[in-house]
C-alpha cells in the first residue's frame, strides 16, 4: 500500500502537497453562486475542506449538492464566487485540467474498454511511461480486489464490481481530491454497509480527501467524519455527525436529519422563576402543556420557540415515575395508537390527552419483552429535560 | 402452461414469415435468374435457349439441362468492359460512402446534442426530400447543373467564372446527385447511436484528463461505430447498384455495374447476359451484406 503513495514525482502525492499549507484547508469555497435561469441553485455557499478528511454533502434531491459537486469537478462553472485549490483558484478551469477526480453516480464506466483499460484511462492521458501504467492499474487492481476480472467488459460485471472499477479508476490518477456522486446508491443494501466500511478503510489508507455527496443520511453520518447539511442551495449546517443529530442548529435540519418530535411554545418567564432547580427554563406549549428544558447556552432571543426531543429520548411507562425524578420532569399521559415492531427498536406513536401526537422508540433490550405496549394502552412519557432541544424558527 | 402455447406458436408463425417471403419473392426468382444466366440468347420468345418444358416430358427436361453452360461468366471474366464496371462501381461505391460518412457525421453528432423539440425538426429535415420522387429531385438537379442552369447563372453572376462550366454529364455531377440522395440513409443511423449515448461517459473521460477532442476519439467515436457501420453499409450497398443517378449526372464514358446491366436487357436484348451480369453482382453484395449481419448479430449479443 505504502507503494501507492511513494511516487517517483514527489509533487503528486496528495499528502506531500497538503503538508506544505498547514492550516491552510486543501479546498476553499468561497462564495461560490450558481443560477439556472434565474433560479440559485447554489447559492453563495462558502466552505472549508481540510486535508485528508471525510466530507459528506447530505441533502434532499434538487438542494443543489450535486451542482456544488459538479462545479468541484468543472463540469459547472460558477457564476460568482472561488473555488481554491491548494491556495488556486480552479473556477475556470475545465475538468480534464483539475487535479482532482470524480467517481459518478452511475459510474460512466467506458462500455468499450475492459475493466484494465477502464482503470488506465486517466493514466494513458497523463503521458506516463507505459511500464508506470502498468504496475499502477495492476496495483488499483488488487487495492479494490479484482484481480482476474481485467479483461471483462463493464456490462460482463456484476454491480459491486463495476462500482469498484469506477472507485479503482478514479483513484488511479492518485488525486488530491476525490468526489464521489452518491456512490452506493445503485447498490443493495447489504452489499452498500460492508462498501461502506471498505471505503472509510481505503480513505484512511491512503490518506486521501474524499468528498461525497449523498441524499441517505445514514449514509452520510457512518462515512463521514463532518457533513454538510445542504437546502434551497445554501448550507444549513456543518458539523460532525453526532452535533448534527443531537444539536441541530434549525428547525430544518432537525427534522431532515433523523425524526423528531416539535412542540411550538412560549417562554413562561413566571414559571421559569418559580422553578427551584436552575438552570431551567419553562415552556408553555401550544399542543403539551408546560415542558421543562435545560437552559441553553445562549438564551433564546426570540419568544416563539420550538421544543424538540428526539424518539428515542422520550420513555414510555405505565405510571408515572417517582415524583422527585428530574429526569422525568416532563410528563405528559395519553394513549398508543400505532405500534411499529422494528426489530432493535420499537416505535410507538402516542396521543397526547393534549391532543398532539408524540413519538416513542424503545430499544427492545430483552428478546422476551412482557412490559411491551399495544395500540390503545395508556402510558405515560416522560423525558429530561436535559434531552431537549431549543430551536427558533 | 396454458401461456406458454399461446404465445409461442403465433410466435413461431411469426418467425416463419419473413423466411416465406424471401423464398417467395427473392430465392424463387433468383433461380430463375440463375437458370437465364446459364442459358444462350436465342431469337425467340423467350429470348434465350433452352426453355425448360415441363409437358415435353423428361428426355426433353434432360437435354435442356445438358444445354446449359457457362458460357456467359466466362464471357464476363474474359471481356474486360464487365470487370470495369464492376470495379467502377466499387470505387463509386466506396467513394460517396467515404463522403457521405464525412458530411453526415457531423450532422448526426450535432442534431444528437439539440433539444428533443428540436431534434423532432431536424428529423424531419432530414427526412423530407423523401416526400419527393428520387426522380423529379435528379430532375432538378439537372436543371441546376446544366450549361445554362441556376448554378452557372450565379457563378456567372458573381464572376466566379466568365465561361459557363460544364457540370452536368461528369463524375462530379454524379457524386453529388449520389451524397444528396443517400445522406439520409447515412444520418439516420449515426444519429439514433449517438443520441442514446450517456454523456457522463464524457464527462468522466474530461474528468480522466481527455481534452475535449480526445474524448471524443476515445470515447464517442468507438462507442459510434455501430452507426457509422450501419450508415456504412446501407450506403454503400444500394450504390453499388445504383442505375439512375450515374446515368442521369455522369458522362457516358465509364458505365457502373448497373447501367451494364440495362444496356445488356433493353440495347442488346441479352438477358442471359445481364442475368450473369446479375447474379456476380449479387455475389460482391453478399459479402457487405453477410459482415453487415454479423456486425448486427454482435450488437444483439451484447445487449
Amino acid at each position: 500500500m505504502n507503494d501507492l503513495l511513494a511516487t517517483t514525482a514527489g509533487e503528486a502525492d496528495p499528502r506531500s502537497r497538503s503538508q506544505t499549507a498547514a492550516g491552510q484547508p486543501l479546498l476553499r469555497i468561497d462564495a461560490v453562486v450558481k443560477k439556472f435561469d434565474g433560479f440559485r441553485a447554489v447559492d453563495s455557499l462558502s466552505l472549508d475542506i481540510h486535508a485528508g478528511e471525510f466530507f459528506a454533502l447530505l441533502g434532499p434531491s434538487g438542494c443543489g449538492k450535486t451542482t456544488l459537486l459538479r462545479m468541484l469537478a468543472g463540469f459547472e462553472m460558477p457564476d460568482q464566487g472561488r473555488i481554491l485549490l491548494d491556495g488556486k483558484d480552479i473556477a475556470q478551469v475545465p475538468p480534464h485540467q483539475r487535479p482532482l477526480n470524480m467517481m459518478f453516480q452511475n459510474y460512466a464506466l467506458f462500455p468499450h474498454l475492459n475493466v484494465r483499460d477502464n482503470i488506465a484511462f486517466g493514466l494513458k492521458r497523463a503521458r506516463l511511461p507505459a511500464g508506470e501504467i502498468d504496475a499502477r492499474v495492476t496495483e488499483m487492481i488488487a487495492l479494490v480486489r479484482l484481480d482476474g476480472l481485467e479483461k471483462r467488459k463493464p456490462d460482463q460485471l456484476s454491480g459491486g464490481q463495476r462500482q469498484r472499477v469506477a472507485l479503482a479508476r478514479s483513484l488511479a490518477r492518485r488525486p488530491q481530491l476525490l468526489l464521489l456522486d452518491e456512490p452506493l446508491a445503485a447498490l443493495d443494501k447489504k452489499l452498500r454497509e460492508s462498501t461502506q466500511a471498505e471505503l472509510i478503510e481505503l480513505q484512511r489508507r491512503l490518506g486521501l480527501t474524499f468528498i461525497i455527496v449523498t441524499h441517505d443520511q445514514e449514509e452520510a453520518m457512518s462515512l463521514a467524519a463532518r457533513i454538510g447539511v445542504m437546502e434551497a442551495g445554501r448550507l444549513e449546517q456543518v458539523a460532525t455527525p453526532r452535533e448534527l443529530y443531537e444539536t441541530p442548529r434549525s428547525r430544518w435540519v432537525a427534522e431532515f436529519v433523523g425524526d423528531i418530535n416539535l412542540f411550538e411554545g412560549k417562554l413562561d418567564a413566571a414559571e421559569t422563576s418559580r422553578l427551584t432547580i436552575p438552570p431551567r427554563l419553562a415552556v408553555a406549549t401550544r399542543d403539551a402543556g408546560m415542558i421543562y428544558i435545560a437552559e441553553p447556552r445562549q438564551r433564546p432571543v426570540k419568544e416563539t420557540l420550538c421544543v424538540a426531543i428526539r424518539p428515542e429520548k422520550i420513555k414510555l411507562s405505565r405510571r408515572a415515575p417517582a415524583g422527585d425524578d428530574s429526569h422525568a420532569l416532563n410528563r405528559l399521559e395519553g394513549a398508543v395508537i400505532d405500534v411499529s415492531y422494528l426489530g432493535g427498536t420499537t416505535s410507538y406513536k402516542v396521543k397526547l390527552d393534549s391532543g398532539a401526537m408524540l413519538r416513542s422508540s424503545m430499544a427492545n433490550t430483552a428478546r422476551l419483552d412482557f412490559s411491551a405496549y399495544s395500540a390503545g394502552q395508556r402510558v405515560v412519557a416522560w423525558f429530561s429535560p436535559e434531552d431537549c432541544l431549543v430551536l427558533e424558527q | 402452461m396454458s401461456s406458454r402455447s399461446l404465445f409461442t406458436r403465433p410466435a413461431r408463425l411469426a418467425a416463419v414469415a419473413p423466411y416465406l417471403w424471401m423464398v417467395l419473392f427473392f430465392l424463387v426468382p433468383f433461380l430463375f435468374v440463375l437458370k437465364i444466366s446459364l442459358s444462350q440468347t436465342a431469337i425467340a420468345q423467350p429470348p434465350y435457349a433452352p426453355v425448360f418444358d415441363l409437358s415435353a416430358g423428361w428426355e426433353a427436361a434432360r437435354a435442356a439441362l445438358d444445354a446449359l453452360s457457362l458460357d456467359n461468366f466466362k464471357l464476363l471474366v474474359s471481356d474486360d468492359l464487365y470487370l470495369v464496371s464492376y470495379l467502377r462501381s466499387l470505387l463509386v461505391a466506396a467513394v460517396s460512402t467515404s463522403i457521405l460518412l464525412l458530411i453526415g457525421y457531423p450532422i448526426a453528432y450535432g442534431m444528437a446534442r439539440l433539444s428533443s423539440r428540436a431534434q423532432a425538426i431536424a428529423m424531419m429535415l432530414v427526412i423530407v426530400p423523401f416526400w419527393t420522387s428520387l426522380l423529379i429531385r435528379i430532375y432538378a438537379w439537372i436543371n441546376i447543373l446544366q450549361h445554362d442552369g441556376l448554378l452557372n447563372q450565379i457563378l456567372l453572376a458573381l464572376h466566379v467564372v466568365s465561361q459557363p462550366v460544364v457540370w452536368l454529364s461528369t463524375d462530379w455531377a454524379m457524386y453529388l446527385g449520389i451524397v444528396y440522395s443517400y445522406l439520409p440513409f447515412m444520418i439516420l443511423p449515426l444519429f439514433s447511436t449517438l443520441a442514446k449515448m450517456d454523456l457522463a461517459l464524457l464527462e468522466a473521460a474530461g474528468d480522466l484528463g481527455a481534452s475535449p477532442r480526445q474524448a471524443f476519439w476515445l470515447v464517442t467515436f468507438p462507442l459510434s461505430l455501430p452507426g457509422v457501420a450501419a450508415g456504412a453499409l446501407l450506403c454503400f450497398i444500394p450504390i453499388i447498384g445504383e442505375f439512375v443517378i450515374p446515368d442521369l449526372l455522369a458522362g457516358s464514358n465509364a458505365l457502373m455495374i448497373g447501367q451494364t446491366l440495362w444496356l445488356e436487357f433493353f440495347n442488346n436484348k441479352d438477358w442471359p447476359v445481364a442475368s450473369a451480369v446479375a447474379v456476380i453482382l449479387l455475389l460482391l453484395l453478399l459479402a457487405p451484406l453477410l459482415l453487415y449481419d454479423r456486425l448486427q448479430r454482435n450488437q444483439l449479443e451484447r445487449a
